[in-house]
């Protein structure tokens, strides 16, 4: 698995366009840090754009390129290599290439400029993410075999994660609000990943402001450590699921 | 060699093979032919575990490929069209099939070195024309001296040189106890190259003998003509076009 992830992680490397995501988020990073001179608040800016952009370029990107080397998972599907070792170094290389692009470009500068355990977790955060989202496009890209659809997909993930969800989270509050909504609140937000890593950075950050109704009952609930621990877990359980569902599909696929 | 009983793969509601039982024996060459849409690329994906078939067993060396990946080392395998990663050069791309066979030095480069793919070895593969990837995969295929080369239109691509050299090989090759199949639309090739015949049509295998048998029942002496009879026998409700 190694070996094969080398040759693949090689050739991403080289990829214009993760050089170009890389100096996107450098600039970014930059531009943050020289608009604000209050790093705390430069941070929370920081982290709204990570959780929106890193979602969208990891599906997207990973999307693409999932059909760009099709016909090279082919060829090595025709040597004497297991179908798993080749998923998974497909899955690896695609994720360790974006999360060091993330890490050159958010956490070097973040390093440098405004170092202390809040942006330690905004970088772990980034990665995490980096690692959810390959894992859903992963996903999108076996369940069909056209690529504009798989596109379309993964576009429709990041739309609903990113944005649908939060309009209906308080939709569904706001109905229900005679009622007790603590523990469904609550079991809302384990089912977004983006919703997740906002509120690890936010309890971290310890601006219960900006976290609104069900950030104030999460802090309530677990108190900041239980929270952060219960969120990163759940995390990792956003990693496993999709990448375990389209593992079987990929075996199972007609090349 | 191969051993292909009661083969049967749907894509939904079109099932392209239907219950085909063949037998590649060792050190002959199989021609497979057939319409386009007949099921040849489907049945080649199948033996190499591509594709995975809704029934039917397939053999390889006696034992079953169901779930094994190892039999692969004994394939070597040209495909229709060939694609890799764009920034790797050629001689990295030989360098990390070596690697992943774990086979250094048997290593049979003589294609290579016809084709002189080693004077462009530092040629990203981006930059190719599709003529020379084909050259690439050939040479790839015959790289590991495996004792199966599954050939999927070898010739489509290459210039008339290139052609003459890779077909050269594959005669040398057949001596050398080796099976092959080969599907391709050149009759011409694959009459200078096979011995045995495969016609498929629609799914199901309409002749399976060989080329010299063929020859004799439609009494032609050109396989083209040959295989043109077999066409005509067909009953009209079963032609495709």
């Amino acid at each position: 698995m190694i070996k094969i992830g080398k040759y693949i992680l090689y050739d991403m490397v080289r990829n214009r366009f993760v050089m170009a995501y890389t100096f996107f988020l450098l600039l970014v990073t930059l531009s943050m840090f020289s608009l604000d001179s209050d790093p705390g608040k430069s941070t929370i800016s920081l982290m709204n754009i990570v959780l929106l952009v890193v979602p969208l370029v990891s599906i997207v990107f990973t999307t693409i390129h999932f059909y760009n080397s099709y016909e090279f998972m082919e060829m090595l599907l025709a040597q004497p290599v297991h179908r798993k070792t080749i998923y998974f170094a497909e899955y690896l290389s695609v994720s360790i290439a974006l999360s060091v692009a993330f890490l050159s470009g958010v956490a070097l500068p973040l390093c440098v400029f405004n170092f202390n355990e809040s942006t330690l977790y905004l970088i772990l955060i980034g990665v995490m993410l980096t690692f959810i989202f390959v894992a859903l496009a992963f996903a999108a890209s076996v369940a069909t075999r056209d690529k504009a659809r798989a596109i379309g997909i993964a576009l429709l993930f990041w739309f609903y994660f990113a944005i649908i969800y939060d309009g209906l989270v308080l939709y569904i509050i706001y109905t229900f609000s005679d009622y007790p909504m603590e523990k469904v609140t609550l079991s809302l937000v384990s089912l977004n990943p983006i919703d997740l890593a906002r509120i690890v950075i936010l309890l971290k950050l310890d601006v219960s402001a900006m976290m609104g109704y069900t950030g104030a009952f999460y802090q309530n609930f677990f108190g900041s450590g239980g929270g952060i621990i219960y969120s990163l877990l759940i995390m990792i359980v956003w990693i496993l699921l999709p990448l375990l569902i389209a593992h079987r599909k990929f075996c199972l696929k007609d090349i | 060699m191969i051993t292909i009983q009661e083969l049967n793969k749907n894509y939904g509601k079109l099932q392209v093979l239907k219950s085909i039982q063949l037998n590649f024996l060792q050190g002959r060459s199989y021609a497979i032919m057939g319409p386009n849409g007949s099921g040849k690329t489907t049945l080649i994906k199948s033996i190499l575990g591509l594709v995975i078939p809704n029934s039917g067993s397939i053999q390889v060396k006696g034992k079953s490929i169901h779930n094994d990946w190892k039999y692969r080392s004994h394939i070597g395998y040209m495909p229709q069209i060939g694609h890799y990663p764009d920034q790797m050069c050629i001689g990295q791309l030989f360098d990390m099939m070596k690697d992943l066979r774990n086979d250094f030095t048997n290593v049979d480069e003589d294609l290579i070195r016809e084709f002189k793919l080693d004077q462009i070895k530092d040629k990203r593969m981006h930059t190719l024309s599709g003529g020379t990837r084909q050259k690439v995969s050939a040479a790839l295929a015959f790289l590991f001296r495996p004792p199966i080369l599954v050939l999927d239109e070898p010739t489509a691509g290459l210039d008339p040189m290139a052609a003459e050299a890779l077909k050269e090989k594959i005669v040398l090759e057949s001596t050398n106890e080796r099976t092959f199949l080969i599907t391709s639309h050149v009759l011409s090739d694959l009459d200078d190259l096979t011995s045995e015949l495969v016609y498929l049509n629609e799914g199901s295998i309409l002749f399976n003998d060989s080329i010299d048998m063929l020859k004799e029942l439609t009494g032609e002496q050109k396989l083209s003509r040959a295989v043109a009879s077999i066409i005509r026998n067909i009953p009209i409700s079963m032609q495709t076009v």
